[in-house]
């Protein structure tokens, strides 16, 4: 899926920049866009290591597996796969909290931690599990109730009469988007190929 | 109401330090190592960020050319008459379709909504309410996937875009709904 969505943004990127003449901005933007990609990543990674760092100490401290206990139920129903207690949904669980409070610089290191152990229970290790993408999908629907400073900071007082339909609007496209992963992972063009995708 | 989200905005700025001191006071009253533990944790930052950039760079680089190269302008074009038998307004399609690829391309199409009709008008609240009830999704799917190295992503786009749609289409009903 996305060798294609991938392929096609550059081919049409490429001939429409020289339809329109504006071939030398395509080039300068792919050149751009890759330092940018870089400086991105390099400027993850402190952030990455407080959150670690303190997520580390959380765990050692049995705080990660006494949430993961408490959200048993929900889990259980997003994620059949991860074992009962597993690390994994500890994670999870922080990520989205986080989420929830409009905290993306504490969301990400702990998603990424989360992924990390969602791998250790994928059986085919290129390859996304069921797990991951429902996770992913709730992920890019956003759960935020916190309004994103970068848009108060925008809109300024006037964000205030936002804060009812973002909370229904985020509300749905979580719902599509739990739907949509639940549903699509038994099609067939989607299914995992090893017996582990099979029941259910 | 206003009092509630502003109660809410301001405790924000106090949960962030109370994390980062309640967890190792906890961890130490449980006899923890907290700064051996610490740094033990903080060690995998590194890897993590540098084994996300191949993937970065893939997936930026193909939007970065997509919107120079005017491709996108073009799609916005093409997609308008579509869009407006189902009542929605050709002013929010940038941000629809800005959205789940570019975070700061979708916050400047924000302010560019912002400066041209005003922060109180139907645009600009329609395009503050997507921009704020969606994620960058390839940016998400990118950076998480590419963190433990998988490259088959299976339905996860079409999940995430699906979800992108729908918020995108009850963004602008429910500011319809709200404000006029």
């Amino acid at each position: 899926m996305l060798n294609y969505i991938w392929f096609a943004m550059i081919a049409v990127s490429v001939l429409v920049g020289i339809a329109t003449g504006r071939i030398d901005a395509v080039t300068d933007a792919a050149f751009n866009s890759a330092k940018v990609a870089v400086e991105l990543a390099i400027g993850l990674i402190g952030i990455m290591a407080l959150w670690l760092g303190i997520m580390q100490v959380a765990e050692k401290a049995g705080l990660i597996n006494a949430l993961a206990r408490g959200i048993r139920p929900l889990a259980r129903w997003l994620f059949p796969e991860i074992p009962d207690g597993h690390p994994a949904l500890g994670s999870i669980v922080m990520n989205m909290a986080a989420n929830i409070l409009g905290l993306g610089n504490a969301a990400t290191p702990m998603g990424l931690k989360a992924m990390q152990e969602l791998q250790e229970l994928n059986p085919e290790k290129d390859t996304a599990s069921n797990a991951m993408v429902t996770f992913l999908a709730i992920n890019t629907s956003s759960v935020q109730i916190l309004l994103p400073a970068t848009m108060v900071g925008l809109i300024g007082a006037a964000s205030g009469a936002l804060f009812i339909p973002i909370i229904i609007a985020t509300s749905v496209s979580t719902i599509v988007a739990i739907t949509a992963a639940k549903w699509l992972e038994k099609r067939k063009a989607f299914i995992q190929t090893p017996p582990s995708g099979e029941e259910a | 109401m206003d009092g509630f989200i502003n109660i809410i905005n301001q405790a924000s700025s106090y949960i962030i330090p109370l994390i980062i001191v309640l967890i190792p006071a906890y961890a130490l009253f449980r006899k923890v190592k907290v700064y051996e533990e610490f740094v033990e944790g903080a060690k995998e930052g590194f890897t993590i960020a540098v084994r996300i950039i191949p993937y970065l760079v893939a997936i930026l680089v193909a939007i970065g050319m997509f919107r120079a190269s005017g491709a996108m302008d073009y799609m916005v074009t093409g997609l308008e008459p579509i869009l407006s038998i189902i009542g929605f307004p050709p002013e929010n399609l940038p941000m629809a379709l800005m959205r789940p690829l570019s975070g700061s391309g979708s916050l400047g199409l924000l302010s560019d909504l912002v400066n041209q009709y005003g922060v109180d008008s139907l645009f600009t609240r329609i395009g503050a309410t997507m921009y704020g009830s969606t994620e960058t999704t390839f940016y998400v799917i990118a950076v998480y996937f590419g963190s433990v190295g998988i490259r088959k992503t299976r339905h996860a786009i079409i999940a995430g875009l699906l979800a992108d749609m729908a918020g995108a289409l009850s963004a602008v009903y429910i500011c319809k709904l709200l404000f006029t």
